[in-house]
């Protein structure tokens, strides 16, 4: 599959992809990586293009992994967030969604904690839009630039052994992490604290552990979850101390993975919590190789899906 | 004034009638039902040959939503959509604005429906004040102006206390006490049925537990406190099982359920992409839960078929899947499901589907219409097997747009009601 086969308008989720669609991401976003290696990192591919970033929910992170993929394909962006602009004044999301549409912008980047806001917009808008992430549903942008970290240290995304750790339930990022892995042929462990995976898991193809030890052996990547600390209070578990006990990747801990595992976090890390800082800093640690990584996939993504296909990359 | 109904096929459960009967009805009460009646003088003369005539349908779980919501619904329009879909009885539930807490309001609801006469309308009556689920409410003044239930519905009963001493007031009345079966917090933030679709979407689950728990509740309630208890749209497997057993151990437990729950499952938000129409409260269910409500219908623990018709704005169901109110329309789409999806398939006969939107509300909820006995309200309603229809909103009645059945095209509708002997002619 090329980009001239590529005809999506969105990128709403990895469930509708297919493995040749991933594949062609990740080899565009292969094209794009080197792109932060040159003195002036930027390219003309979108010029003239506009992409509104649209976060209903703060995310540091991807929404300047995002600024800085669109800065360095020279679209043209616009941010709206929460604070301070209709969308904290009650407007509806289908008034947000119109009110866009008459700005005509290219693509559309949402981030919203409700699951099933970025198809509600795709289904109303003319532009692409693509999912930052909706609640605990998909985060496709970061399960690919996860999957493009594994591919470079491991060279292949089948027939590895991927252990994901943390609040399985409430993540969005270990469903798109195991609807990607298993579709390319890797195996899927989940692990967690009983409180914390949700019903009928091992219908999406996955293992499920709820002991460490057992879920990292022999693993070839260990991807450990953000414990959200604000969510203390809702009856998941008791502190991060005796989470930190049971579930913590510790460089003890992290010996019955393979010898070559590496270690990897969505972020924003806990240190003490979800992960030892040795672990965090350590060797096997490939946790800013995955920032860098999250630039490239989406300038692949926001190229795929600007419809451009002009060879000015 | 005379009205007979003549050359159909009466399907009368109750009164164990299936086949070609007359129904003259004289002064608004049937003076006789018989296997050829000729039209006395002055008797006007509906021919239902190729039809089939029940007594009027009755749909105990709907929501009105006047006084207070009008926007969504109103006494008239919700009457209208139940003369569409076929019903002559409607119970209508007590969250309105004031809530159904009082006489004065159980008086305007009852004044209400009969000047627009196009269905008979029976409040239920809130449990508690303000459905506040804290003190109860003049049960005895609303009985007396003609409610036929109580229920908080749209809320459960939490406190036990409270339910305890609902279960024996409600006694001295004689009439029953309906539950929106959920504990509150075992259900959370849910939006839809926990299970292997709520884990796939992210959202946040409502366990079946949350309705079973409740029920397990107050079934050892009413054990101790007699008198008569009914799930409301009962959902899950195990559920049904706790009121089979209630039954077999002789508690005075009967339970409805809903076309939805019985043709759809928790799929429904994956295949329609988080649609707000599907979702309802309680949710829709896995697929093991609606193989044992449908079989539930065919062995007679289920007593009743609602539609617990919900109506919505359009706005306020224009929004993510989190956000939107619970509920959808049912009146005037019930039939139609039940006589194609249910009755066709031969999932149950047509005189068992009859039954439970007759006989089975009418003695829930101490009704005198549901069957046809001389002196008995001459309601009837007239169905035609053979007639296509597609579910069309656009088409309804009712207010409210929001139904998840939209397209579906269905055999068997129904062609017309009579209320007190009079055909219902809806403007
Ligand atoms: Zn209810």
């Amino acid at each position: 599959m090329n980009a001239e086969s590529w005809h999506r308008k969105d990128l709403l989720g990895i469930a509708d992809l297919s493995p040749e669609e991933i594949r062609l991401i990740l080899d565009t976003a292969e094209s794009f990586r080197e792109v932060a290696e040159r003195p002036i990192k930027k390219v003309p591919t979108l010029r003239g293009k506009t992409v509104i970033n649209l976060f209903f929910e703060s995310s540091t992170r991807t929404r300047s992994s995002f600024e800085i993929a669109e800065k360095r394909l020279s679209a043209d962006n616009m941010n709206f967030s929460t604070s301070g602009s209709a969308l904290e004044k009650g407007e509806s999301l289908v008034d947000t969604a119109l009110n866009l549409e008459a700005m005509s912008p290219d693509l559309v980047v949402i981030r919203h904690r409700a699951p099933g806001v970025p198809h509600l917009l795709a289904a109303r808008l003319r532009s692409g839009v693509i999912n930052a992430g909706d609640g605990a549903h998909e985060h496709p942008t970061q399960a690919l630039l996860d999957a493009f970290t594994i591919r470079r240290h491991k060279g292949r995304l089948d027939g590895l052994t991927v252990t994901i750790v943390g609040d399985i339930e409430h993540s969005r990022v270990v469903r798109s992490n195991i609807h990607l892995l298993t579709k390319m042929g890797s195996r899927v462990r989940v692990a967690g604290p009983r409180t914390m995976l949700p019903p009928a898991l091992e219908a999406l193809g996955v293992e499920v552990h709820t002991e460490l030890e057992p879920a990292i052996a022999g693993a070839d990547v260990v991807m450990m979850l953000r414990i959200q600390l604000e969510r203390m209070n809702r009856k998941l578990f008791p502190s991060s101390r005796e989470y930190f006990q049971r579930f913590a990747l510790t460089r003890e801990r992290l010996g019955a993975a393979r010898e070559d595992a590496i270690v990897m976090h969505p972020g924003p890390m806990n240190r003490g919590v979800e992960i030892a800082s040795d672990v965090a800093d350590g060797p096997q640690s490939v946790i800013l190789e995955q920032v860098a990584a999250g630039v490239a996939v989406r300038m692949a993504v926001l190229y795929l899906l600007s419809g451009v296909r002009e060879e000015e990359g | 004034m005379k009205l007979l109904v003549r050359g159909g096929r009466l399907v009368d459960p109750a009164a164990g009638r299936d086949g070609r009967f007359d129904v003259l009805i004289e002064g608004g009460v049937v003076a006789s039902v018989a296997a050829e009646i000729a039209p006395p003088a002055g008797c006007e003369v509906v021919d239902a040959t190729g039809l089939v005539v029940t007594p009027g349908l009755i749909d105990m779980h709907v929501h009105l939503r006047e006084p207070g919501h009008e926007y969504k619904e109103t006494i008239r329009t919700g009457t209208a959509a139940a003369a569409a879909g076929g019903f002559t009885s409607v119970a209508c539930m007590a969250n309105t604005a004031p809530v159904n807490d009082e006489r004065a309001v159980t008086e305007f609801i009852v004044t209400e429906a009969a000047r627009h006469g196009f269905a008979r309308v029976h409040p239920v009556g809130a449990i508690s004040k303000g459905m506040a689920g804290e003190e109860l409410t003049e049960m005895g003044e609303m009985a007396a102006a003609g409610a036929v239930a109580f229920s908080d519905d749209g809320r459960p009963v939490v406190d036990t206390e409270l339910m305890r001493r609902a279960l024996l007031y409600a006694q001295h009345f004689g009439r029953p006490i309906l539950q929106h079966a959920q504990d509150l917090f075992l259900s959370g933030n849910g939006v839809m049925h926990e299970g292997e679709w709520s884990t796939r979407l992210g959202l946040p689950g409502i366990p079946g537990l949350a309705e079973e728990v409740m029920v397990a509740r107050d079934l050892l309630l009413l054990a101790e406190t007699g008198g008569r208890y009914h799930v409301m749209h009962l959902s899950t497997a195990r559920c049904l099982e706790l009121v089979r057993e209630g039954k077999r151990r002789g508690l005075g437990v009967t339970c409805e359920v809903t076309p939805h729950h019985l043709l759809l499952t928790d799929q429904a938000v994956a295949d329609t992409t988080f649609s707000t129409n599907v979702k309802m409260n309680p949710p829709l269910r896995s697929e093991a839960d609606r193989q044992a409500l449908l079989a539930g219908l065919a062995d007679g623990t289920v007593d009743a078929l609602a539609s617990d018709h919900a109506p919505h704005h359009a706005d306020e169901k224009d929004v993510e899947f989190s956000a939107a109110p619970f509920g959808i329309v049912g009146l005037e789409t019930m039939v139609s499901l039940g006589l194609d999806r249910l009755v066709r398939p031969g999932v149950i006969g047509l005189g068992r589907f009859v039954e439970l939107l007759t006989a089975g509300p009418a003695r829930i909820l101490g009704l005198e219409t549901g069957t046809l006995a001389p002196g008995r309200p001459g309601d009837l309603t007239l169905l035609a097997l053979d007639r296509e229809v597609t579910v069309d909103p656009a088409t309804f009645r009712s207010k409210g747009r929001n139904t998840p059945f939209a397209g579906w095209k269905l055999r068997g509708a129904p062609v017309g009601t009579i209320l007190g002997g009079v055909p219902v002619r809806l403007p």
